[in-house]
């Protein structure tokens, strides 16, 4: 009877600990909001971010768009020739990407090259006192250090999502149109006709701007709020890439069936 | 190394703590401390680890608040202040912390510049003259355009002081300013930690457990214990006093007021089984 009991009270913890850790992440993020101006007007603390959170990323993500476009183009080709409709591939990996895998597979890249880097980097300044340090010298770290961060999350996701699209059209069509031979036009007429600005890239774009948000929050807050020793930092790093890439796929199902309700029915 | 002490500080104190009580979760630090610290002064506080020093240094920077009690930092009530007015008193403090903080993404001379571009409008020009003199205020000019990566623990301290120094503050607290250095480096270090206090009319708070090095510059020593002022001596009582406690503190003895064992059941009881071995398990004691 006192197993079940401790167990109940186990969960109770559990759930309590956890909200209120949201909470506490709930009251960071409006910290972060009350100075995001800060990294707007001093425009050159947001730039060294972007280098290291967008453009240090560029490869890991280009090469990645690149492959995934091309196993799509095998995949899809396998089976739209069972219907005959082979020219339709375009459309198809164009769709598949810009609304799905080039938001969601960016986000989950971004949370492991630049989220977790960003926790380590944040949970080490705060395990070494310079946080700490910042705050005596009355300069505001959360306006100095985390909201550059966060912006840049916010900033550099979209845009590494197109270029994930872009490179995974490109792959599809070396081949698809290069090397299994699909018509040159039709590939490409089939999918500028298929694909709207609207509901296709806007969407997709939203998507991954939430994404933004949601990863650059979660890798500020761990690192944050790590623990200062070298425990606490590699676990806080852990989480970063952990809840982030939970939050990414929970948060495209529900954009994802907030965006496209009523399309079928 | 003998040093030059000042003449007897002026009367006015710069900071008046009254019966600040503050407590860790359910852990009582600090129980009923009062304390005033002198313009002009160099005070050393000391006390065994968790004794509540480096909490006071948090306290007297607003970092931490206080269950109760007052904390006046040259008139203002640290605790009561509202986050500009805390950020406003805070440009008048230099802290330099136990390992320096120099902030590891930016060379020696841009952590020095960091305090003037960030609180103040001065050209680029005016502010390389101000890093300059600074960083050879504490010999290390040369080491300019070095990365803290590239500094020894003693010139990263070094470096970390002439930051804390960079506004002329009128407070600066030190927080275990000699940890891990070489005794060399300790020496410069309490060397220049007296020579801005005077140099610059400072009122300096060092927070250490070196007594050697803190005697020597030390215009006042204050022991913590139990979470309150123990003792408020001079460098020379230290040397001399017959108080047990200062003396285990003074001669490093193992064994004295401050016991050797952290408290457990008796360890015959223990290894007989009779005791909980919740302890010895792993479990929170």
């Amino acid at each position: 009877m006192s197993n079940v009991i401790e167990m109940i009270e186990g969960l109770g913890r559990t759930v309590l600990n956890g909200l209120a850790r949201l909470g506490l992440a709930g009251r960071f993020f409006l910290a972060i909001m009350m100075v995001i101006g800060v990294p707007v007007r001093r425009f050159s603390l947001l730039v060294r971010e972007l280098y290291f959170s967008g453009v240090r990323s560029l490869l890991i993500i280009v090469v990645s768009g690149m492959f995934v476009g091309m196993v799509l183009a095998i995949q899809g080709y396998e089976v739209l020739q069972r219907f005959g409709s082979s020219e339709t591939l375009g459309v198809l990996v164009a769709l598949s990407l810009v609304r799905e895998l080039g938001p969601v597979v960016t986000a989950l890249l971004f949370a492991g090259r630049a989220g977790s880097a960003v926790t380590a980097e944040i949970g080490l300044m705060q395990a070494t006192d310079q946080i700490a340090a910042m705050d005596m010298m009355a300069v505001n770290p959360i306006a100095r250090i985390i909201s550059p961060r966060f912006l840049a999350s916010v900033v550099s996701m979209p845009l590494l999502a197109c270029l994930f699209s872009t490179a995974g059209v490109f792959g599809a069509y070396l081949v698809g149109v290069k090397l299994i031979g699909i018509d040159d036009g039709s590939f490409w007429s089939q999918m500028q006709a298929g694909v709207d600005f609207r509901l296709d890239i806007i969407n997709g774009l939203i998507k991954s701007l939430v994404f933004g948000v949601a990863v650059g929050l979660i890798a500020v807050f761990e690192g944050y709020y790590a623990p200062p020793t070298a425990e606490g930092v590699s676990s806080a790093t852990t989480r970063t890439v952990v809840t982030s890439s939970l939050a990414v796929l929970m948060l495209d199902f529900v954009l994802t069936v907030w965006m496209f309700r009523g399309l079928n029915g | 190394m003998p040093e030059v002490k000042t003449a007897p500080p002026h009367p006015a104190s710069l900071i008046e703590i009254k019966d600040v009580h503050f407590a860790y979760d359910e852990r009582p630090i600090l129980r009923g401390l009062s304390l005033s610290v002198r313009k002009g002064e160099v005070l050393a506080v000391m006390g065994g680890s968790g004794s509540g020093k480096t909490t006071l240094l948090g306290l007297i920077g607003g970092r931490i608040l206080p269950n109760r009690g007052d904390i006046l930092v040259d008139g203002q009530n640290v605790p009561k202040l509202d986050r500009s007015a805390l950020y406003a008193l805070r440009t008048r403090f230099g802290m330099l912390f136990q390992f320096g903080a120099l902030f590891t993404d930016l060379s020696v001379y841009d952590n020095v510049a960091f305090p003037y571009r960030e609180q103040t409008n001065l050209p680029e020009s005016v502010i390389r003259d101000l890093v300059l003199l600074k960083l050879q205020a504490v010999g290390l000019r040369g080491a300019a355009g070095l990365m803290p990566s590239q500094l020894s623990g003693g010139m990263a301290r070094r470096v970390a002081l002439a930051r804390a120094v960079a506004l002329d503050p009128m407070l600066m607290l030190y927080d275990e300013p000699f940890t891990g250095l070489d005794p060399i480096s300790t020496g410069i270090v309490a060397r220049l930690i007296r020579r801005l206090n005077d140099a610059f009319g400072l009122t300096s708070l060092v927070v250490t457990h070196d007594l050697d090095a803190s005697l020597k510059i030390a215009d006042r020593v204050i022991v913590l214990a139990e979470g309150k002022v123990y003792r408020d001596l001079t460098p020379s009582d230290v040397r001399t006093t017959s108080d047990a406690f200062v003396r285990q503190f003074a001669d490093g003895l193992p064994d004295g007021p401050v016991p050797f064992h952290y408290p457990a059941p008796p360890l015959l009881d223990q290894l007989l089984g009779k005791a909980g071995t919740a302890s010895v398990e792993g479990g929170t004691p």
